[in-house]
């Protein structure tokens, strides 16, 4: 079952992710553009090599999305996914990118999730009310609109604070080995340009002593919005072998939906990054303790805890032992988020999975500089959708 | 300009309806798969364990536990912002099935995970009953 591993991700482009972006404002199909553009002189590819694409939505289209995208790149493609996977997207997009190349019907893929700002619209529509309501429906029929939107519990902060607070109760909370979650991935991420907290360490203090959003979510510990995205290519082994850098080779994936909205979930704390992990090791014939490091989807630090467990990095129940007893910065015996993760890059919309893919690849490529792991040859990814409803695993490894 | 953020209330629909009746007339009503026989939540057309289309209409015994909740302390949208603190709940009906709420007539110091909790029918309009939970 699965991926043979012939393709590899051989370019990346990230825009740096900024809180106040003061650029130019770009349309979505213009950043589309430029990101290919990035990604393909990263690699030493041409544009008309392209003949895959994997987006997620732009702003200037609600459908047909793949086609607007082809067309104002003028590329004609073989191979054309719309990924509606929150989180997940990025790593769903790269799965299903090598999924295709194997399959023969392409050689070249661009997966882009562009997320800077766009022009402001000369006639804004009106407000609807997924503007306010975040990722949950409100339409009529929708059942979130009726059974949750009503109480409240809509959008992310409140769904993964209720996780967290029963993973307390059945299994014991310690609020500081959060804490020194977000604190060792910011060492990393201070040491990454790219990141909206570059140069910004934080301390166990600061993250306890930040403002409690939801209990037991302490500001700190949850992602800021921020503009940037960024951009993968990938190619088919003969292609990937004359391109400017090592091959990132796809040997793995898994992927599991269970709920749209976790008050439905059969267990809160155990979660779909399990089936999809268990997934994505035995494919690629990789146990967790082979891995080098783990990019692991880090909206709020729960999401990390129970990555950790579910995809068998430690046993359910352990995860806060686990944090407490390795040091995970990217020189540290765990390294965990060698970018920073999204609590140090900000979450980019659904594009912040991306920063994910990106710093994976760039570790098997040996280009993250200062954070460079030695000897980085495999490396585990997580995508994660809505509240733990959707996510998805990836193993990549160098060679 | 300032916008005015009215409360979202649920609107019902066919499949629905004898729910919110149900809350309407101070019970819950749930439906129950007349093949497997498991109870279900929300109400839908198909049964999520077997995908029969017999679903019958029974009333709920009201007892529940408090599965876990949260105290959001910035409101979740701006329409609860005369709520906040929003005590956001998931509930375990006796039943089996969970629920989305939020809890009443409890100070914070007191919530426990695990606690027993019974329904408040809160009659919000003419239309509309919400079920929210305090303790049993």
């Amino acid at each position: 079952m699965g991926l043979r591993g012939d393709a590899a991700i051989v370019g990346i482009a990230e825009y740096p992710h900024t809180r106040k972006y003061d650029g130019e404002r770009k349309f979505t199909l213009s950043q589309w553009a430029e990101l290919t553009r990035m990604a393909l002189h990263d690699a030493g590819l041409e544009p008309e090599q392209i003949d895959g694409v994997c987006c997620s939505d732009i702003r200037e289209a609600g459908m047909f999305t793949p086609a607007t995208i082809v067309e104002y790149l003028g590329r004609p493609v073989n191979f054309a996914e719309r990924i509606d996977l929150g989180g997940a997207n990025a790593v769903g997009m790269v799965w299903r990118a090598a999924a295709a190349i194997e399959l023969g019907i392409c050689d070249v893929v661009v997966c882009a999730l562009p997320s800077l700002p766009t022009p402001r619209d000369p006639s804004p529509p009106p407000p609807s009310p997924e503007m306010f309501f975040g990722a949950s429906s409100a339409r009529w029929g929708s059942p979130q609109g009726e059974f949750d939107i009503p109480y409240g519990n809509l959008a992310q902060n409140c769904g993964y604070a209720m996780i967290a607070q029963r993973y307390g109760a059945q299994y014991g909370y310690d609020a500081e080995a959060m804490a020194k979650l977000v604190v060792d991935q910011r060492t990393s991420g201070a040491a990454n340009p790219n990141a909206a907290f570059f140069r910004s360490p934080v301390t166990v203090d600061d993250v306890l002593g930040s403002k409690v959003i939801a209990d037991p979510l302490h500001m700190l510990e949850i992602v800021m919005p921020v503009a940037g995205g960024g951009a993968v290519v990938l190619a088919s082994r003969e292609i990937a072998e004359r391109c400017n850098h090592r091959p990132v080779r796809v040997t793995g994936f898994g992927e599991h939906l269970t709920i749209k909205t976790p008050t439905y979930a059969e267990d809160l704390c155990v979660t779909p990054v399990g089936p999809a992990s268990r997934q994505a090791f035995a494919m690629a014939g990789v146990v967790p303790g082979e891995v080098d490091a783990a990019e692991i989807y880090d909206c709020y630090t729960i999401t990390v805890l129970l990555t950790l467990e579910d995809a068998g990095f430690c046993a359910k129940g352990e995860g806060m032992r686990f944090i407490r007893e390795h040091d995970l910065t990217f020189g540290g015996d765990f390294p965990l988020n060698t970018h920073g993760g999204q609590l140090s890059m900000g979450q980019a919309g659904a594009a912040g999975g991306m920063t994910q893919v990106v710093e994976a690849a760039r570790q098997l490529m040996g280009r993250a500089d200062v954070r460079q792991i030695a000897g980085c040859n495999t490396v585990y990814v997580s995508g994660t959708g809505g509240v733990m409803s959707e996510q998805s695993a990836l193993i990549l490894q160098g060679g | 300009m300032e916008m005015k953020f009215e409360r979202p209330l649920p609107q019902e629909t066919p499949v629905t309806r004898p729910f919110w009746q149900g809350l309407r007339d101070g019970c819950i009503r749930l439906q129950r798969c007349d093949d497997c026989g498991r109870w279900v939540f929300y109400p839908r057309s198909h049964c999520p364990h077997c995908l029969s289309e017999a679903l019958s209409w029974h009333t709920a015994s009201g007892s529940a536990t408090l599965y876990t909740y949260t105290i959001a302390r910035q409101p979740t949208a701006p329409h609860f912002a005369e709520e906040v603190p929003q005590r956001i709940a998931v509930v375990e009906l006796e039943e089996g099935v969970r629920l989305t709420t939020t809890l009443v007539n409890v100070a914070d110091g007191d919530i426990r995970i695990g606690m027993a909790v019974k329904p408040v029918f809160d009659r919000c309009s003419e239309d509309v009953t919400l079920l929210r939970f305090e303790p049993a």
